[in-house]
């Protein structure tokens, strides 16, 4: 996909091939489990037999080298924060991050006192969605992953994007 | 055996170790910390008192100008018995002997009070912060305790001041 | 042909892994696939519950301890409010207290379910996991009949419970209990007497009962290496000296006393334990006001306390000190999972790696506990 990407003038076929290329892209977002607190059982519940994440073409990867989305899911900690940063730079493009639970949007119930814990963890990384609860139902994060799912269908690879 | 058997038992052996103080609850001996790794081998290995079980290891701040303090809770099996040792600490050098060897999770209770205070237990194999990360500035859980800055280029923002709680 | 000269290896696992049960960094020191030291290094999770609890109030202390152990958090606001209480001297009303038993029961099931659903994961087995989850969202769902969270339910409060059972928790209750007994042979069927999960973790990571008290094990870890301690029974906590339940501990029967397959086969029959109480509590429950005796304004008089209970991973104990004041002077939680993990080290010398992930899964640890 490099050698296409940002290559061509908006034009009827090109826009189709965008659709297309949207399409196959959003409906099966291997993601990585990042699980590291509370959330981290909501989101192996949300994977297990009621509501399954499978059906929406999610499957649990374990490394970051075959993952395209990043769920982070708890409180990210100063000591965790730098392995965090590592962790993302390892996946290859196109990624996305999901932010689930408000410790990972901003801190959580540990704003105030926590002199450990890194209030978001869109201080090291670009988020995309973010999911707040705490933690967040099930039907919650499927939710946010379908709307991450919308929003890579709106992307558009292979148009040049105008300066 | 009651606390004041327990107590009767420990000074017996140990003349002048223990301090007394009105402000101790029921089950609470407060010790001096000179001799205190023989005292702790005595509780565990004398039949009548038999203390196997070392349940927690709790340090605490009592206040700017008071002193530190570690205490240790320790429970027989055998016996079902309980007793709670107090040990203060000097605040600008706080040190006692380590008890790691005798109840083997002495190791990483220990760890955790220096980490969180500071206190120093002497003879420790390998006394490091558990919790915080190895280069963390402070003994966090002090009441004078001032956040870093910085950590590794990341902020760590300041609270705002609150006007306290109702 | 010489011998060939090998040297250590220091292989890192985690802190992001699979299979560690959340946040844990372990340096194994290997000799090939023979493990020589092994060094957890903690705190990717330390959340800084201790200084939180110094600068508000005891009420607001009680979210932060579901938050600690969040498989259990019912059994850790239990340890909490009962320490209070004795520290108080309040007395509450009889169905608060069943009601709490009620509560802390399930929830050791759905722990317990958890747990043991997971190991399997570890081992390999997939269907079991799907198979236990599947019933403890039934035990979630109960959960949320009652007080509306699913997971940190912040159910417990100092002197009563924040919401009464609903009219029909009962029949409810029970209907769930008469579904659920016969999945126990069902999950026995799948997993525990598979022969290729015996071979994996009978005989492995044999943690002998003296080495056991000395590091502080306690709850199933301890009861499967022979040592027959159950605080419900040994310091009785609450009511629970009203129900008739058995406490059980390891046999050695698939291995030796004290091996993984004991420390699983001992949750599993705690889990029929708990049914049993489960079934006595449930037709007893008086009626009453479940907010009667909560106090207007939590204000301790000065001392301190430590209380432990049993929580689905061992005795779980708070020490809290009080001078006085609404806010507390200091809360320390003393964690089962921390002296749990603190053996790791010993037991799995002489091991392989992968029997070195059977043995971590038999601890049932949880990283929010040990961090705080």
């Amino acid at each position: 996909m490099g050698i296409l990407e940002n290559k061509f003038q908006d034009n009827v076929i090109v826009a189709s091939m965008d659709k297309l290329l949207g399409w196959a892209r959003s409906t099966s977002p291997w993601y990585f489990q990042f699980g590291l607190a509370c959330c981290a059982i909501e989101m192996m519940a949300s994977a297990a037999s009621r509501h399954d994440l499978e059906r929406i073409g999610m499957m649990p990867r374990s490394s970051p080298r075959q993952a395209d989305v990043m769920i982070v899911a708890g409180t990210v900690t100063m000591k965790m924060a730098l392995r965090v940063k590592k962790l993302y730079e390892q996946m290859a493009d196109p990624k996305y991050v999901i932010s689930m639970g408000s410790c990972a949007t901003s801190g959580g119930p540990y704003w105030q006192h926590g002199y450990h814990v890194l209030k978001g963890v869109d201080l090291v990384v670009p988020v995309d969605v973010y999911v707040p609860g705490c933690p967040p139902r099930p039907e919650a994060l499927i939710e946010g992953l379908l709307k991450l799912q919308e929003k890579i269908q709106t992307e558009r690879p292979l148009t040049r994007k105008s300066v | 055996m009651n606390t004041a058997e327990i107590k009767a038992a420990i000074m017996d052996q140990f003349p002048g170790s223990v301090l007394e103080s009105e402000d101790l609850g029921e089950s609470q001996v407060e010790l001096k910390a000179d001799q205190w790794f023989e005292i702790a081998t005595f509780i565990k290995e004398n039949p009548n008192l038999s203390f196997d079980q070392l349940e927690c290891i709790t340090g605490i701040d009592l206040g700017e100008e008071a002193s530190l303090q570690t205490r240790y809770n320790f429970h027989s099996m055998e016996h079902r018995h309980k007793i709670e040792i107090l040990i203060s600490h000097d605040r600008k050098e706080p040190k006692v002997a380590s008890i790691e060897k005798i109840w083997r999770i002495g190791d990483w209770f220990e760890r955790e009070t220096y980490d969180m205070f500071g206190i120093v237990y002497e003879g420790h194999s390998d006394l490091r912060r558990i919790l915080c990360p190895d280069d963390w500035e402070g003994w966090p859980l002090r009441k004078d305790y001032e956040g870093q800055e910085l950590y590794h280029g990341i902020v760590i923002p300041k609270m705002k001041e609150e006007d306290g709680w109702e | 042909m010489g011998v060939v000269k090998g040297d250590q290896m220091i292989l890192n696992i985690g802190p992001q892994h699979p299979s560690t049960h959340g946040v844990l960094r372990l340096e194994v020191m290997t000799d090939g696939e023979i493990v020589s030291q092994i060094r957890p290094h903690l705190g990717y999770l330390h959340r800084c519950f201790e200084k939180h609890s110094e600068n508000v109030t005891y009420e607001q202390v009680i979210p932060f301890t579901d938050r600690c152990d969040y498989l259990a958090s019912m059994n850790s606001n239990f340890g909490y409010v009962v320490a209070m209480e004795e520290l108080m001297e309040i007395k509450i009303p009889e169905r608060v207290e069943y009601i709490r038993v009620i509560m802390g029961e399930l929830n050791r099931i759905a722990s317990h379910l958890l747990a043991l659903g997971v190991y399997g994961l570890d081992i390999g087995a997939f269907t079991p996991f799907l198979y236990m989850l599947r019933d403890r969202e039934r035990i979630l769902d109960m959960f949320e009949y009652t007080c509306g969270a699913r997971l940190l339910y912040n159910y417990m409060w100092v002197g009563g419970v924040s919401h009464d059972l609903p009219k029909d928790f009962e029949t409810i209750c029970t209907d769930f209990l008469d579904y659920f007994e016969p999945q126990i042979k069902e999950y026995n069927n799948l997993l525990s007497f598979n022969k290729i999960f015996v071979e994996r973790t009978a005989d492995v990571g044999v943690i002998p009962a003296d080495v056991a008290v000395s590091y502080g094990v306690s709850g199933p870890n301890l009861r499967a290496s022979g040592v027959k301690w159950d605080v419900r029974k040994d310091e009785p906590y609450s009511i629970y000296e009203k129900f008739d339940f058995d406490v059980p501990t390891g046999t050695g029967e698939f291995g030796t006393l004290g091996d993984c397959y004991d420390r699983y086969w001992v949750r599993m029959l705690e889990i029929e334990e708990s049914v049993k109480i489960l079934r006595q509590a449930l037709k007893e429950v008086p009626s009453g006001d479940v907010h009667q005796a909560l106090p207007k304004k939590i204000r301790p008089p000065k001392g301190s306390v430590y209380r432990r209970t049993e929580s689905p991973r061992g005795d779980l104990g708070y020490y809290i000190i009080s001078d006085g004041t609404p806010v507390p002077s200091r809360v320390k939680m003393r964690s089962p999972a921390f002296t749990a993990l603190s053996c790791l080290d010993e037991v799995s010398r002489g091991w392989m790696i992968s029997d070195v992930i059977a043995i971590l899964g038999s601890l049932d640890i949880v990283l929010g506990e040990i961090d705080r």
